[in-house]
């Protein structure tokens, strides 16, 4: 499906090339700083591609983007500090998972306030049926008596 | 003179197009067979010439005629004769005729096998059949010509995009186009019932073969696309939530949906308003799929605004048919009736709740893919949605769609026991209980959700038996009794079961693969081995090779499994002279459901050369279980009452009214 992102962009120069992100040199000698730098890396976009995080994008900016990020954590930066960071040099547009505020608003409760809506909507118009069959008038006895005949 | 030829016959199947757009809704209109026939004529030569200009385009490309300016830009003479086929649909032009083409196709499938439809509602489903086509037709002929010619002809083409010189190239696009046009289907029964203001449970037996066709070509194609993505692109990703696989998702979901809640009309004849509204909203999100990719609105808003002439056309298209079909809905379905009543537990209720679930998690993709157009069009902000944000939103609206998924099947209709069902089901909570507490022995605590989402998945697998198991007296009755009740058992039944399991497996597949992949990104001197995962790679030196256009480096890899060679793995790096561009070849093995998958990265001074090297438990099982799905809808594409020219027994064709008789 990527392929099909590059079908869309043949007339462009933002063909996201396939290829190497990560390079063995970038990789740091801690193991659990490295799984961090990783998990991080997949939350941060390289913004020069096409929707892609700085861990699955071989672009210079990509790169320099993940050295910065493990010579940040390498000073001790805490997840949230890097983070920060990164959004008061880049903007808010580097995150691949906007932070909920007004702009963003919509974004983030739509989708709730369907699923709400909807189950709402639901439980009202089954109130509304079973309401309908109870307001059916019960038969009456001449009725019930000729129902029961019917049924000998 | 081949691609005057080609765009002459695209000008006819437009002209046609016209005629078929008004004669048989004027028909419908008086009651006219004449006028209302001339509909199934047209559509079978729309076909025929839309049919006749793909096949001039393709023949421009085969014969590398670079006096077409589409073939110069994307087919280069040295290239594989396959890749001169499938280039003619890996540009914007081509693609566009493959689509009407596939459009015509099922417009003259419609004519053809619709004998069993009533004269109107045929007459009303080809004309607006040929309105989207026309639209379409006139697209390409305005903004997306692919016959135009240059005076002087180069000598040599510009090559296709390297990434697309692959087999993926001539399998997933037409796949996907059949899935996303074939909801047009959907779409134009739903107007023209809107139309006539008469819809019953018929309509959606009628609607439900092609709705069931389309929905299992998209299945299809997305997964093909997606493990096309996985090998080709060199990360081993397989679904990156770009906008562009967002576009192909949505309308698989509404499809979905559409399929789950026609079930309730055919049978019970409710839930027809909400039907008729999936119906046009599958479609309508193909077509703003089309728009996504194709206005290039994608790259940035401002591409868009600067270069609208493509992206301004579709827009157009899009707000006549979601405007004009969301509004004939409004005006006209009131006039539909109310169908019968069901409990909140039963079938149908289950159904609802289906939709329900379904409907949001679109709505989600639908939000999350254009809130960043929308607000940096509005406010000028630029805001990025990533897989992160799906993830965390559109992930757990499918917890309660699975854990409901047994439950559904088992369910009876109108008014359902929701304990019973429940015990039913004892034995598949077991299994699905008994692979959370394995999951959790064998991989520890570590990660707690994963076990969750195995055990999940094999409630699923086992839920989904559970009716197959009960209809046919498996463990209860004689073998040859079982072995009369299976084949005796409707195959929309089996359907059912095996799309289930499939969606199951393909659950169990990303878990693993997510969870337990393991990863190696190391530098590597021919003599050197890495090992991952208890396998061991040696790297056994380097190749240069010359392909038909391009030239490669290979490196020669020995898998090793326990010190017994199991395997030879050669990534390589491609290099095209014609764009100046390289890709790199990923290394697959399979071992079972599993992959290693090896790719190669810089050659660097010291000789040395960086790999990156995966282990993907049971990843085969992400697209293995999308085909599994697929299957299901073929087994209920092929059950008797939709079955395309099937016999009818003669006592059910007498005991029911002519319009229950199946679609054709």
């Amino acid at each position: 499906m990527r392929i099909a992102a590059v079908l869309a962009l043949l007339a462009t120069l933002l063909l996201p090339q396939s290829g190497f992100a990560v390079t063995p040199d970038e990789i740091l000698k801690d193991p659990v700083l490295e799984q961090r730098a990783r998990v991080l890396s997949q939350e941060l976009r390289c913004m020069v591609c096409q929707n892609q995080s700085i861990d699955d994008s071989d672009a210079p900016l990509a790169k320099d983007l993940r050295m910065l990020v493990r010579e940040r954590l390498v000073k001790g930066d805490s997840d949230k500090q890097v983070l920060d960071y990164l959004v008061s040099r880049y903007g808010a547009f580097v995150l691949l998972k906007p932070p909920l505020e007004i702009s963003t608003l919509l974004l983030w409760g739509l989708p709730p306030l369907a699923l709400l809506a909807g189950i709402v909507t639901l439980l009202a118009m089954a109130r509304r049926r079973k309401a309908v069959v109870l307001d059916t008038p019960a038969l009456s006895s001449d009725e019930q008596r000729r129902m029961r005949k019917l049924a000998e | 003179m081949m691609p005057e030829l080609g765009h002459y016959a695209l000008v006819l199947a437009l002209a046609l197009g016209i005629v078929q757009a008004v004669a048989p809704l004027l028909g419908a209109l008086q009651r006219d067979t004449a006028l209302m026939r001339l509909g199934t004529s047209t559509a079978v030569m729309q076909f025929v010439f839309v049919g006749a200009s793909f096949a001039a385009l393709t023949v421009c490309y085969v014969t590398s005629d670079f006096s077409v300016v589409n073939v110069f830009e994307n087919s280069h003479s040295a290239m594989p004769l396959i890749y001169k086929f499938t280039s003619v649909w890996g540009n914007h032009e081509g693609s566009m005729l493959l689509w009407v083409l596939i459009l015509a196709m099922f417009g003259a499938s419609v004519a053809a096998f619709g004998g069993n439809l009533p004269a109107t509602l045929k007459a009303n489903v080809l004309a607006v059949q040929s309105w989207i086509a026309c639209t379409f037709y006139l697209f390409i002929l305005l903004t997306s010509n692919p016959f135009l010619r240059v005076a002087q002809p180069p000598f040599e083409g510009r090559d296709l995009n390297p990434i697309l010189q692959d087999i993926g190239l001539a399998v997933h696009p037409p796949l996907l186009y059949l899935g996303y046009v074939g909801f047009s289907i959907s779409f134009s029964f739903a107007i023209a019932a809107l139309i006539e203001g008469r819809i019953d449970a018929a309509w959606a037996r009628w609607v439900r073969p092609w709705t069931l066709a389309a929905w299992m070509f998209l299945t299809v194609g997305i997964a093909m696309g997606s493990y096309w993505a996985y090998y080709e692109l060199g990360w081993g990703g397989y679904w990156f939530w770009d906008p562009v696989e967002n576009a192909s998702l949505m309308p698989w979901i509404a499809g979905t949906a559409l399929l789950h809640s026609a079930v309730v009309m055919e049978k019970r004849n409710a839930l027809k308003i909400w039907t008729v509204l999936l119906a046009i909203l599958a479609f309508s999100l193909s077509l703003i799929g089309t728009f996504l990719v194709r206005s290039g609105v994608l790259t940035s808003v401002h591409t868009f605004a600067s270069d609208p002439s493509r992206g301004v056309f579709i827009l157009m298209i899009l707000i006549f048919f979601i405007g004009g079909g969301l509004a004939l809905f409004a005006w006209r379905a009131p006039l539909l009736k109310q169908g019968g009543l069901f409990s909140p537990v039963s079938r149908e209720g289950a159904l609802v709740f289906n939709n329900l679930f379904l409907t949001t998690a679109c709505l989600t993709v639908f939000v999350g893919t254009l809130y960043p157009l929308a607000l940096e069009a509005v406010t000028g902000e630029k805001i990025s949605v990533g897989a992160p944000f799906f993830n965390l939103t559109f992930g757990p609206l499918f917890i309660p769609l699975l854990l409901a998924m047994p439950f559904g099947p088992l369910l009876a209709w109108k008014r359902g026991d929701i304990l019973g069902v429940a015990q039913r089901l004892m034995a598949a909570f077991a299994i699905g209980l008994v692979a959370i507490a394995v999951s959790f022995a064998l991989m520890g605590v570590s990660s707690v959700l994963a076990p969750f989402g195995i055990g999940l998945a094999f409630y699923v697998m086992a839920g989904s038996l559970v009716d197959l198991v009960e209809r046919s007296g498996l463990f209860r009755m004689p073998f040859a009794t079982v072995r009369a009740r299976t084949a005796g058992l409707p195959r929309s039944v089996w359907g059912t079961a095996v799309a289930h399991f499939g969606m199951a497996v393909t659950l169990l597949g990303i878990v693993c693969a997510t969870t337990w992949g393991e990863e190696r990104i190391v530098a590597l001197k021919q003599g050197q081995s890495v090992s991952l995962s208890g396998y061991e790679l040696s790297f056994d030196g380097m190749t240069q090779r010359t392909g038909p256009n391009f030239r490669e480096l290979a490196a020669k890899f020995t898998a090793r499994s326990g010190g017994v060679a199991i395997g030879v793995m050669e990534p390589s790096k491609r290099s095209f002279s014609a764009r100046n561009s390289s890709t790199s070849e990923a290394a697959l093995l399979t071992r079972g459901f599993s992959q290693l998958y090896l790719s190669l990265g810089d050659v660097n001074e010291d000789g040395s050369v960086a790999v990156r090297l995966y282990h993907k438990p049971l990843v085969l099982l992400i697209w293995l279980g999308s085909l599994v799905m697929a299957l299901g809808g073929a087994l209920s594409l092929s059950d008797r009452r939709l079955r395309v020219g099937a016999p009818k027994p003669a006592k059910k064709s007498v005991s029911k009214p002519s319009t229950l008789q199946p679609a054709e």
